[in-house]
């Protein structure tokens, strides 16, 4: 779970498909579980676009397609709306993914993601197509995201991006900390909110 | 600069993280089976007790079965997530309303109902529904299971402040015409993510004349448009809705309060991020045809020639073509209820469609209420007896086809009209087709056993 983040370096699985929901991402029948069993969870990761409805596995589909591999998921806009749970993000980082590129995130979700070490990295319009177009021509080519200094890189053409997140967030994830830790730590604060506004 | 959601928010400021999120502190946090037991498993982990227990409620409602309710749950994955709350609830010392217990039901009906949200609050809730709430005047919003634990250790979470929005809808609702309808129109106009990043405050005449239960339903669907919450300045309505529930304030605790709730509205200066204005000329009953909410049309309307990416899929998934009508066609499935239309409102306008007459022979209703409350004003108010002389019987309190986690499932390949959030692929069951729709649609499907304009049986 808690992991350090610095600079990743992998090639990507692309799903250009726009306004992808969390009940695609990890479906209602799986939200069972008592434990965060990642693996379970990132086993059922698009459950129903991974398999046809026989159980038998959908080739047509990219995580079943051995061109693609990689630690980097590249999205169409708006990935992750619908529904809160968290059991989307735990899907993902079971999976193996670190990264999720898109243009656009759900606000949900983008949080679920980053509270499990994975970083939702938003980058331009431009910048997401082109990239759809780079791995479509060469399945190995590598994205390069870059924590500390905020940049995504497309390797095979060079491009690069600053991508934003606050200093706060970047701290926890590159030190491995999360916000619980913070909180707890914080409580005097939360009392003497409590004091005031009684 | 000077809205209601600044002045919530604002108050319940703990800290301000230099380049960082806010330190929200949370007035109440709602827990369900499904989306707490990791957030408990967390605190267990860490050695930790719940910071404010007395202001965290629990209860399922996802899982529950809609039926003999009263014996062992069937599934035994279901009734472990069920039973996992109760032990958890008991060990962390939280109130927690069991299946079968008179406080039980829908998560956000029941906050309301008891009067547990009170206008000015911070509520959250593993929840992306949890907006509901947002209709009492409070600052309302989903979270993750690592939030909800934050929750638990420290009555706070950590939140980025989001941007504000008001949409102001003008005008006078048409015969027919509900706070449903209203919502679909809206994501319809905004798509799935013209409100992300924004908190929504809903004003205008037609927001005004809402009863709470509309208001409930509108304020429910913000998420729908992706906003992370929506909510509407109390009012008398709101008031007088609350006025008595077991939690309101009492005696001159209630008047204080009144004194404070009448203050909770944006300033005549306020600015907003962005304003949007609507007229109530434009919406008629609506449906859904495709795969996301964002997704619908008037009912008389044809569905669209062309969308987005996605669009194709989308059509092909519900078996619709573009350029199609759908008046006339033919309903499996009716599911009138969840945390959108679960209420007294949505059984009553059910109820005044089918009286005197039919459920269609070939269509399957389903009819849950969100909570025992509402089942009991049912009863009450003698809808029971209109419903099953209807051909309807009432099921027991649940999110049920909401999102099929329990046996209510819409087998694959049947269309369902639903009262609920979600037509996602899947949502009601794998292969189900859902088109989303209002009380009043929903009873024009099960009696006439096609998609019907409800305004014709008025």
């Amino acid at each position: 779970m808690k992991q350090k983040f610095n600079i990743i370096t992998s090639t990507c699985v692309p799903l250009p498909l726009e306004n992808v929901d969390t009940d695609q991402i990890i479906p209602a029948r799986f939200l069972k579980a008592t434990t965060r069993e990642e693996k379970f969870f990132g086993d059922n990761l698009f459950r129903d676009w991974r398999y046809n409805a026989d159980g038998t596995l959908n080739e047509s589909f990219v995580l079943n397609n051995p061109t693609y591999s990689g630690c980097i998921l590249v999205a169409g806009k708006n990935f992750g709306s619908g529904s809160s749970r968290e059991h989307a993000a735990w899907a993902i980082a079971g999976y193996g993914f670190r990264v999720v590129i898109s243009s656009f995130f759900a606000d949900i979700h983008k949080n679920n993601e980053l509270n499990n070490f994975v970083l939702p990295v938003v980058v331009s319009e431009t910048f997401l197509s082109e990239l759809f177009d780079t791995i479509a021509k060469d399945p190995k080519m590598e994205v390069e995201v870059d924590l500390p200094r905020q940049m995504v890189t497309n390797k095979a053409t060079g491009r690069s991006e600053h991508f934003d997140i606050n200093g706060y967030k970047k701290h926890c994830l590159m030190q491995g900390l999360d916000d619980i830790d913070f909180l707890v730590q914080n409580k005097d604060k939360t009392e003497a909110w409590e004091q005031a506004n009684k | 600069m000077n809205t209601l959601f600044d002045k919530i928010w604002d108050q319940h400021v703990v800290q301000q993280i230099p380049d960082g999120p806010t330190q929200l502190y949370i007035d109440r946090l709602y827990c369900h089976e499904v989306t707490s037991p990791q957030a408990f498993d967390g605190m267990r982990a860490r050695g930790l007790k719940c910071f404010r227990p007395q202001q965290i409620f629990c209860m399922p409602d996802h899982n529950t079965p809609t039926h003999d309710q009263d014996k062992p749950i069937e599934d035994p994955v279901s009734k472990k997530q069920v039973d996992t709350l109760a032990k958890n609830a008991a060990e962390f010392g939280l109130t927690h309303y069991g299946m079968m217990s008179k406080d039980n039901g829908i998560i956000h009906v029941v906050g309301p109902e008891k009067g547990l949200s009170l206008p000015g609050m911070t509520i959250v809730c593993g929840d992306s529904h949890t907006s509901t709430h947002g209709a009492m005047g409070t600052v309302a919003f989903g979270i993750g299971t690592s939030e909800v634990e934050m929750v638990m250790a420290s009555q706070c979470i950590l939140q980025q402040k989001p941007k504000s929005m008001r949409i102001t809808i003008n005008g006078t609702l048409g015969k027919g015409v509900t706070a449903k309808d209203v919502a679909l129109y809206l994501m319809a106009q905004l798509t799935t993510s013209g409100a992300t990043g924004y908190f929504v405050e809903y004003a205008g005449p037609v927001v005004k004349a809402l009863s709470m239960e509309g208001r409930l339903t509108l304020c429910n669907l913000s998420i729908e448009m992706g906003a992370r919450g929506g909510f509407i300045a109390p009012d008398e309505t709101t008031f007088d809705y609350i006025k008595g529930r077991e939690y309101a304030p009492k005696g001159e605790a209630w008047d204080k309060a009144v004194a404070y709730w009448k203050t909770l509205k944006s300033g005549d200066d306020a600015v907003f991020d962005k304003e949007l204005c609507f007229d109530a000329a434009d919406i008629e009953p609506r449906i859904t045809y495709g795969s996301n909410p964002g997704m619908g049309i008037g009912i008389t309307e044809t569905i669209p020639t062309e969308g987005g990416v996605g669009f194709e899929k989308s059509l092909n998934y519900m078996q619709f073509k573009s350029g199609q009508q759908l008046l006339g066609t033919k309903v499996d499935y009716v599911f009138l209820g969840a945390c959108t239309n679960g209420r007294i409102e949505d059984f009553r306008a059910f109820a005044s469609l089918v009286k005197g007459r039919h459920k269609a022979d070939d269509v399957v209703a389903w009819l849950v209420p969100g909570s025992w409350a509402v089942d009991k004003q049912i009863r009450e108010e003698g809808l029971d007896k209109v419903l099953a002389e209807a051909g309807f019987e009432i099921r027991q309190p649940g999110c049920s086809a909401c999102l099929a986690m329990n046996d209510d499932k819409i087998p694959a390949g049947k269309l369902s009209v639903s009262t609920s959030n979600r037509n996602f692929e899947g949502r009601q069951g794998p292969g189900a087709r859902t088109i989303l729709a209002s009380p009043l649609t929903a009873a024009a499907a099960a009696v006439t056993g096609v998609i019907t304009d409800p305004r014709t049986l008025l």
